[in-house]
């Protein structure tokens, strides 16, 4: 394939870097304008993984952390495909997860949450995409958690999900969110994104078709990472 | 004609370790955490170290924060098939770095890249491209580490930067000390001597 440019990245689409009501962007966003860069090589590379990089049981958050049971919790399937903005799929792409427990305790040293830890549960996952850009995870439904902004902030239930694409340029970090969450509209994070069709697409659908009758209900979560150009330009970018 | 929209950024949060590097959140899971080695054993080229801090608006240390860093072998080759030129067996050219808990210090080993190609047939010098995330970072930021001892000059992203002054801001200096070469780069994520940022 030949290299061909990344479409420049919507920046009305995403937060701003300072949003006032989540406090600590404020000093944590440049102030001074981006350079925005046309894509050369370093941006359109990136890192390549494999099913080597991974164990099968990475995407079962039921099992990955087993200490002799399975976590406490709603038991949720959470799928869907990674495509890009131009509808096609991103096979072969790794997706990595971390989320709270169904307390919203989260297992890390710096979380101090007097909701307990799950002996059997981790709260990370990962899993490469297949050919058509499909993902899996089996975990608990996390629960809400409060956190330090204002006197009385609450995260609605989320998922933060890492992906890679084929690029640099696509790289993403973003969180999942559950359908019908009433903490969804009150939370500063949530509501750094601007635009309500944005939110939305951070908002996994219920997914009854692909539940488990008798075992777990499923969430559809589709993620669209940056499209690319089919054609090179006459400012072309050249390879070698 | 029918595009799809970018899913829309969320910051990484306090705990982005759970996910990507959860022996720092405090326990072991998988059978190995990715990024931590970004040359592999049979990489060419002169191994060093980078070190930095990144530090806030208020010049306080980030502690929590979260760097990847993605670069060429000393050829100036990326392992990517888009690249396509030849790569050492086990060079990835891809690392995750996490700061100190306590001083947000943070360092890597690589090896120095080449210089790689840039559009219309010009030459970017040789430098590593960073990507930063961290609670409060609404969206990753975007920028590269040049070296103090290559000649920059006519590196065609540098001379993009209007106020000459802030190119600075983007070139590692070098040390050698009895443990080797390290590099010293530190980000400054707001204020006056702002690291220059990219929009990619
Ligand atoms: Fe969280």
């Amino acid at each position: 394939m030949k290299p061909a440019e990344y479409y420049m990245r919507d920046r009305l689409h995403h937060p701003p870097a300072k949003s006032e009501n989540y406090k600590t962007s404020v000093t944590r966003s440049p102030q001074y304008a981006l350079l925005s860069l046309e894509n050369s090589l370093s941006e359109i590379t990136g890192p390549v993984f494999s099913h080597s990089d991974i164990d099968p049981l990475d995407n079962d958050l039921l099992k990955n952390y087993s200490h002799g049971g399975d976590p406490i919790g709603e038991r949720i399937i959470v799928h869907g495909r990674v495509l890009d903005e131009n509808a096609r799929p991103v096979p072969n792409t790794l997706v990595e997860i971390w989320q709270a427990n169904a307390g919203g305790r989260y297992r890390h040293k710096k979380d101090t949450y007097l909701a307990p830890i799950d002996p059997n549960f981790g709260g990370c996952g990962r899993t490469m995409t297949d050919a058509d850009g499909y993902y899996y995870f089996r975990t608990v439904k996390p629960g809400a958690y409060p956190w330090r902004n204002w006197v009385n902030n609450w995260r609605p239930a989320h998922i933060h999900f890492s992906i890679f694409g084929a690029a640099f340029a696509q790289r993403l970090i973003t969180q999942l969110y559950f359908e019908g969450d009433p903490l969804i509209a009150k939370c500063p994070i949530v509501q750094t994104v601007p635009d309500a069709g944005a939110i939305e697409q951070l908002v996994a659908k219920l997914d009854m078709n692909a539940s488990v009758p008798l075992d777990s209900i499923a969430y559809r979560f589709d993620i669209v990472l940056r499209g690319r150009r089919s054609t090179l330009f006459e400012n072309r970018l050249e390879g070698n | 004609m029918k595009y799809l929209k970018e899913t829309p950024s969320q910051t990484a949060g306090p705990y982005v370790h759970i996910g990507l590097a959860p022996r720092a959140a405090g326990f072991d899971i998988f059978k190995q955490e990715l990024g931590r080695d970004i040359a592999g054993p049979n990489a060419k080229g002169e191994r060093i170290r980078v070190e930095g801090c990144v530090y806030d608006g208020t010049g306080a240390p980030i502690k929590d924060v979260l760097i990847e860093a993605w670069q060429a072998n000393a050829d100036g080759h990326y392992a990517h098939p888009e690249d396509g030129r030849e790569i050492e067996d086990g060079f990835r050219g891809w690392g995750r770095v996490i700061t100190d808990f306590d001083t947000g210090h943070w360092g890597f080993d690589t090896i120095k890249p080449g210089a790689t190609p840039g559009r219309n047939g010009t030459t970017q010098a040789p430098h590593i491209n960073l990507w930063i995330v961290a609670r409060g970072i609404n969206l990753g930021l975007n920028t590269r580490m040049y070296f103090s001892d290559e000649d920059n000059s006519t590196d065609p992203v540098l001379n993009l930067i209007e106020q000459s002054h802030r190119r600075q801001t983007l070139i590692a200096t070098r040390s050698q000390g009895d443990k080797g070469v390290t590099y010293r780069f530190d980000i400054r994520i707001q204020g006056p001597d702002e690291t220059v940022f990219l929009d990619i």
